[in-house]
């Protein structure tokens, strides 16, 4: 494993340039000199790598663990750098297949991409169903009557299946596929329209954004309620991402060097930081303002909150401009697994769900307690490193055998992907 | 997500918070419980108080209290171990010999917040308690309820009992570890405190205590038993709990901790 084969799995060069590693060569590399097309870059695939792990460490029950995950501390969480990067790497990626091959090539590729979300979906949906009758036939403490009544779709599974199918019925923690699936589906719309002005496009974007807070628009969800996470509201994450790549990051260069900026974003940090502090210590909430506190909550998450949203970007800002792109601790052995977990992220993502979901059955039939709980967190973030080299080793060994031109092609999937 | 942390780190910091006194406070009052419903203090504290059940008693009037709960308020086929029963039996011996305590239970089975509230203000009119303890949560959250929606119908609900002339207490959904992954509580639980602090309605933290429980090795609350055993051992804790509850939020104990 060199710093070269992670930049395969990233870059459209492919492995040929590859080899010569670093970021100069790859810039020369005559698919990327494209214009409106930034580099990619393996911070990107870092901070998903990090997303994909804190997503798994939240969606595991409470445990000490959870103290490291970014939500404890702020008001964002790894959901928001998941679904930027997200928009970020496939408008990099299929942006410039449409460059290149045309609207038509690059929409029938990014459906490609969307039926292999929708399938990984559909089979942690199937993980869900074996778990659930599980539970429901070897299930019968009398303390829990109640709580069982979880099953009664187990009497309709037509209905529930079809509805699971539609995206309606997404059990809990399997929200952010779906949002994924109809933020891919509006991709060649986003594309196709920042092709044509990406500014105007973002703006688009916001005021979508706008609109759904102001008409409180949502997608509905079976059997009641909605979505949980509202793609009416994040699609405005993933055209931002999709807008800094494309040339938008270029152009704000000079802003986020600014110290102006800088000192902006460490204000808001350290004042998000004191109200997330309020909710753990009631203590210091008397000295909270009632009036800043009736505006401010609740901080809505399905919504995305304007809170959120600037609370990322200010997260992002620092991150830019204190970790360089050619930052040598990129190729530091420690932050391998990071990176190359989130160089496979919809498979990664995947394994991080259902790893949760094992890891549920685990404390729950084995044992509980602290130390299984460390044990299952580790071991999930272990299997989830392991995968990952498997998969870059299908990648980059077991593959290889296809022409040139296709194994781009592949990879470029891979690296658009969520 | 951020409700979930929010609530375990209240409750973890409620235990600097909690004031001393309250554990000495409870040893003294009545028959020891058993070692299994130990709890630490914070866990039963409350910063609003029961007027109209402490004036009641005062003035030594009998004390109607009314259950409105759902399945998970009864143990079936065991009812006489459920908590509303349990808790009947531990104010009987923890109050004056002299004050009359009777607890009658509504089960409002499958029903929503918002269903159950609607039933509210004849229930009220037909019942006449002093105390209503409104445990809900439960069917909303296997519905996932819209959590706008179910606090909505929480505060109507509370509105319209404190309307008919009742002290209120909410409780929580229960800790169900196995179904944890399914059923999404931490909404629910956030938006049931803030009404709770909103109309200055003492929280019975139902799901927290249970947690704790289970945390601490007193109940295993994963067990797949069929039998009725651990329930009514729960049920009796949590009774025991309840009751220690109302007694120090209308400040009936006989060491009145709060200042």
């Amino acid at each position: 494993m060199t710093i070269a084969d992670q930049v395969t799995g990233s870059t459209i060069a492919g492995p040929a340039d590859a080899k010569s590693a670093g970021t100069r060569p790859r810039a020369a590399a005559p698919a990327i000199t494209l214009p409106a097309i930034g580099e990619r870059e393996l911070r990107l695939d870092l901070f998903r790598g990090l997303a994909l792990w804190l997503i798994f460490i939240d969606h595991l029950p409470t445990s000490l663990l959870t103290w490291f995950t970014i939500r404890n501390y702020g008001f964002s969480d790894a959901t928001e750098i998941f679904i930027f990067i997200s928009g970020y790497t496939a408008a990099f990626v299929y942006g410039r297949a449409m460059l290149e091959s045309g609207v038509v090539i690059a929409t029938a590729r990014i459906l490609r991409r969307v039926w292999q979300i929708y399938v990984a979906h559909v089979f942690l949906f199937t993980i869900f169903l074996a778990e659930i009758s599980y539970v429901a036939t070897s299930f019968e403490n009398p303390l829990y009557t109640e709580e069982m009544g979880i099953m009664d779709f187990l009497k309709q599974p037509d209905v529930t299946i079809v509805q699971a199918l539609l995206l309606r019925f997404r059990p809990v923690n399997m929200d952010v596929l779906p949002l994924y699936i109809v933020l891919m589906l509006a991709l060649p719309l986003i594309l196709w329209s920042m092709k044509w002005k990406p500014d105007v496009t973002l703006g688009l974007s916001v005021v979508l954004y706008a609109v759904t807070w102001e008409y409180d628009l949502y997608f509905s969800a079976y059997p009641n309620g909605f979505w949980a996470f509202n793609p009416l509201a994040w699609q405005l994450l993933f055209v931002f991402g999709a807008w800094c790549a494309l040339g938008g990051a270029r152009r704000m260069s000079r802003i986020l060097a600014s110290p102006v900026t800088m000192w902006i974003s460490i204000a808001y940090l350290v004042a998000a930081f004191y109200v997330t502090m309020t909710w753990y210590v009631p203590q210091l909430s008397h000295l909270m303002p009632k009036r800043l506190e009736q505006w401010m909550y609740p901080i809505d998450k399905t919504d995305l909150d304007v809170l959120r949203f600037t609370h990322f970007l200010a997260l992002a800002a620092l991150t830019v401009r204190f970790l360089p792109r050619d930052w040598p601790g990129l190729s530091s052995p420690w932050l391998r697994p990071l990176i190359l977990c989130g160089q496979h992220s919809l498979e990664i993502f995947c394994l991080g769900v259902f790893l949760a979901f094992a890891g549920h059955f685990v404390l729950a039939e084995v044992s509980g307690g602290p130390v299984m709980h460390a044990l299952i967190s580790l071991s999930g973030i272990l299997i989830m490193w392991a995968v990952a080299w498997v998969i870059s080793w299908y990648k980059r060994v077991a593959d290889k055998s296809g022409s040139k031109t296709k194994s781009a092609i592949g990879s470029a999937d891979m690296a658009g992907g969520g | 997500m951020k409700a979930k942390v929010l609530l375990s780190l209240i409750l973890l910091c409620g235990g600097f918070a909690a004031p001393p006194a309250r554990a000495d406070a409870a040893a003294p009052a009545v028959p020891v419980a058993p070692a299994a419903c130990e709890l630490p203090p914070y866990l039963l504290a409350t910063e609003s108080q029961l007027h109209k059940v402490a004036d009641a008693v005062k003035a030594g009037k009998p004390l109607e209290i009314l259950v409105i709960g759902s399945r998970s308020t009864t143990i079936p086929a065991s009812e006489d171990s459920s908590y509303p029963a349990r808790m009947q039996a531990i104010l009987k011996e923890k109050l004056p010999p002299s004050e009359a305590v009777h607890v009658s239970v509504e089960i409002q089975s499958k029903k929503t917040a918002e269903e159950a509230a609607t039933t509210f203000v004849k229930l009220m009119e037909a019942k006449r308690p002093t105390l209503v303890i409104w445990q809900t949560g439960t069917v909303d959250a296997i519905r996932a309820i819209d959590p706008d929606e179910f606090r909505g119908a929480l505060t109507e609900g509370v509105a319209a009992l404190q309307n008919a002339g009742a002290d209120v207490i909410l409780m929580n959904l229960q800790y169900s570890p196995r179904t944890e992954t399914m059923i999404s509580a931490p909404p629910y639980l956030d938006n049931m405190r803030v009404v709770a602090q909103e109309h200055d309605v003492p929280l019975f933290d139902r799901f927290a205590i249970m947690r704790q429980w289970n945390d601490q090795g007193q109940f295993d609350l994963f067990s797949p038993s069929r039998g009725p055993e651990l329930a009514k051992q729960v049920h009796d804790c949590l009774g025991r709990a309840l009751a220690q509850f109302v007694i120090d939020a209308a400040h009936l104990g006989p060491v009145q901790p709060q200042n």
